[in-house]
């Protein structure tokens, strides 16, 4: 589903990642970890397609398709998803607005029918329930004055009634209290089909103990620096990053 | 006495303002020029009593003595008022009084414009008075309306109908002294809507004037005068447009408001008017007076206008809180692209006791526009407790356009309370981002945030034009990001 080969990026000229190799396939669930600044979410951005991030060699293909060329609504509209790890506020628009949007606008591109206001809020509500928020939440501004949590539950939201078919989940875990992991895990453990890949980037075991991966992979200073199954995490809980050679050959990573 | 002329393929083709075509009818002109003939020409074409034509004369006499103001941060070449025609009307019959004698091709034109004239067609609930250059074509629901005793009129038709009504409240809120162009406008102003809501009367729908300059070298002087009596409610709205010519072509508007006491006046506005194109050719020069008078104790007006068109903008919506517990309102968003320049905000002048005033004004600025909110919170000696609250927020798309603010403030009571918020801000490229990942164009993406920015002045509009505004803007920022 997903390819990343030799990726190298930049930003105002300085590289971040230096020759990144990630295969994800349909059905798979990679977590991705390492240090903090090694470029975890540049990495998700170059995927998302954000601007600003100059990618100097390498390709990212995405059900066969050179993913570089999309515009970051068309990577949407493909299935693409971003789990923010710092979501942005929009004041005065409501958050029940810009989910209909979104999914009609997703709809539109997979080919089917626009929902009308009444379906819509059918089913609105049952993704409601899914991550476990309160209705009130979906007349309030996107995420003015939410608190961190309910941020993040709202990205799983929007992700829940967006239903991608590859989500990155950048950071989702941080800064919740047990139950919104739960909630969240919950969100995403429903979510996971066959057909549906996710990439998990987080710090902690903890996401781990409820959303098993296939995969986890160590980010250090731009490369993956490790691979492994999920006993991988555990081992990097118990020992932190310092036991890696951060500056392993490129090609390890691949799954 | 010449027909305009019809829009040229070329300039079709790069259109961007949607409203900018020239109808084809035949025109009845004044000469170019003002004079104290002009004055008494206008006023005889419209059969006026003599007191009207004294009261213009009035007016032009103290106008030759003013010079045009300069202190608004708007630049533009100097004005020739000798260069422009101060009254043009189709020919046939000027204010036809039912709909069947309007011609054909004025009903069209409304029509293009998206404002039906024919009443089975019409919007439910809102009843229209079209002015076509310098006089009113039609106004629909007139019956009905008329029925709970509420005159809605053409203006001219209400100095033939109620002389008295006119005469005690023309120019009770602006003076024919008032100012440079209000002053103009006393001395030749062809026409306009007159509304008078009586007592415990709450007008069931809403009221609407849609304006239209159309002829060339024309300039569009009307008047306004609503006055809703002890208790009544009355929500009122106009719409503008104009043809896309190369030369700008001046709007000097005065509206009055009159409210008694208990008496709620809502006038909004949703004004676009031709802004030129993008190298400043052409385009309307709004300037306008707009003045409303709490009268009575617990009087209530709120002004809210989205100002997207005009190649300047100068007004100021402003409320006189004269009655105690009087409360005034001003909500706006002004958009400048291109090289539009808008000087906007208001004046809230509290004079009777506990009277409040809120004040809400969003900028938006784009490409090289000039965006300036000016207001003024006066607090007279005997206005105990009065308070104010102002909100003053700008947007900027681009690193070209300006926003600049200028809060006035006189306070001569120190009991009162008055709060001023300003903030400037950019579409961030992480808000972009942000929408786009989830699906929406980038201008879509845009349109969402400048929404979202405009929100609770949206929020004053009766619900089809807050539609209407968004779509315009919506237009008129299009390629303004990206
Ligand atoms: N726009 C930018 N301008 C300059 N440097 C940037 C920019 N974006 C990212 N960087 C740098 O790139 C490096 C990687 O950042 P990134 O946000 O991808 O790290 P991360 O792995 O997600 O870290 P964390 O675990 O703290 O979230 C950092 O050193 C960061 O400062
Ligand atoms: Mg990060």
């Amino acid at each position: 589903m997903l390819e990343i080969s030799n990726l190298h990026v930049a930003v105002n000229g300085t590289p971040i990642l230096k020759g990144i190799d990630l295969t994800v396939r349909a059905g798979e669930v990679h977590a991705v970890m390492g240090p903090n600044g090694s470029g975890k979410s540049t990495l998700a951005h170059v995927i998302a397609g954000r601007e600003g991030y100059e990618v100097t060699a390498g390709e990212i293909r995405y059900l066969d398709r050179n993913l570089l060329e999309l515009a970051p609504e068309e990577r949407a509209r493909a299935g693409i998803f971003l789990a923010f790890q710092y979501p942005v506020e929009i004041p005065g628009v409501a958050n029940i607005q810009l989910l209909k949007s979104a999914l009609n606008q997703v709809r539109r591109a997979r080919g089917e029918a626009e929902l009308d206001a009444m379906d819509f809020l059918d089913y609105v509500q049952t993704r409601l329930a899914l991550v476990g928020m309160k209705e009130e939440l979906l007349y309030r501004s996107i995420n003015e004055g939410f608190s961190g949590g309910e941020k993040k539950r709202n990205e799983i939201l929007q992700m829940a009634v967006l239903e991608p078919r590859l989500a990155i989940l950048d950071e989702t875990d941080s800064g919740l209290d047990i139950d919104a992991l739960k909630a969240v895990a919950d969100g995403v453990n429903a979510l996971r089909s066959h057909e549906r890949a996710m990439v998990l980037v987080t710090h902690y075991q903890r996401l781990l103990n409820y959303i098993r991966p296939d995969r986890v992979h160590v980010l250090a200073a731009g490369r993956m620096v490790k691979s492994g199954g999920p006993e991988l995490a555990s081992e990097l809980e118990e020992r932190g990053y310092g036991w890696l050679d951060t500056t392993a050959e490129v090609g390890e990573a691949r799954a | 006495m010449g027909k305009s002329e019809n829009v040229g393929i070329g300039e079709l083709m790069q259109e961007e303002y949607r409203w900018g075509f020239v109808t084809d009818i035949e025109q009845e002109r004044v000469p170019k020029g003002l004079s104290e003939d002009v004055v008494r020409l206008i006023s005889a074409k419209k059969g006026e009593p003599e007191w009207l034509l004294e009261w213009r004369l009035a007016a032009y006499r103290h106008w030759r003595t003013l010079s045009e103001p300069h202190w608004a941060k708007v630049h533009h070449p100097p004005i020739d008022y000798q260069d422009i025609h101060y009254y043009a009307a189709p020919k046939k019959k000027a204010g036809p009084s039912k709909l069947a004698d309007v011609d054909p091709e004025i009903l069209a034109t409304y029509e293009k414009l998206g404002i039906p004239l024919k009443e089975q067609e019409m919007l439910a609930g809102v009843a229209v008075d079209a002015v076509f250059d310098s006089v009113s074509v039609a106004t629909t629901y007139k019956e009905k309306l008329a029925s709970l005793g509420i005159i809605f009129c053409a203006f001219s038709e209400a100095v033939r109908e109620h002389p008295e009504l006119v005469r005690q409240y023309l120019g009770s809120v602006v003076p024919h002294t008032d100012n440079f162009f209000a002053s103009l406008n006393a001395a030749v102003f062809s026409d306009g809507t007159f509304v008078y809501v009586p007592k415990g009367v709450r007008c069931p729908m809403e009221l609407s004037t849609y304006f239209r300059i159309n002829a060339n070298d024309t300039g569009q002087f009307e008047r306004t005068l609503i006055i809703a009596d002890e208790g009544s409610r009355v929500s009122y709205l106009e719409g503008c447009s104009a043809p896309r010519r190369d030369e700008n072509q001046l709007h000097a508007a005065v509206v009055e408001l009159v409210a008694l006491q208990d008496a709620v006046i809502k006038y909004s506005t949703v004004q676009n008017w031709y802004p030129g194109d993008k190298e400043g050719r052409g385009g309307i020069y709004n300037f306008v007076t707009k003045r409303g008078d709490c009268r009575g104790a617990r009087s209530r007006i709120s002004w809210t206008q989205v100002e997207t068109g005009s190649a300047i903008t100068w007004k100021y919506p402003s409320c006189i809180l004269r009655g105690d517990d009087a409360v005034g309102e001003f909500y706006s968003v002004a958009v400048t692209r291109g090289r539009q320049q808008a000087d906007t905000g208001t004046k809230m002048i509290h004079i009777g006791k506990n009277t409040r005033s809120t004040v809400v004004s969003k900028g938006i600025s784009a490409g090289e526009g000039s965006n300036a909110y000016r207001g003024l919170v006066k607090v007279l000696a005997g206005a105990d407790n009065a308070r104010n609250y102002t909100q003053c927020d700008s947007l900027l798309m681009g690193s070209r356009c300006a926003a600049h603010t200028f809060p006035y403030l006189e306070v001569k009571n120190d009991s009162a309370q008055v709060e001023h918020e300003a903030t400037t801000s950019k579409i961030g490229d992480d808000q972009l981002f942000y929408l786009q990942s989830r699906g929406l164009s980038a201008e879509d993406a845009v349109n969402m945030i400048v929404n979202g920015f405009c929100k609770e002045v949206f929020k004053e509009l009766p619900m089809e034009f807050a539609v209407e505004a968004q779509k315009l803007l919506a237009v008129s920022l299009e390629g303004a990001v990206g």
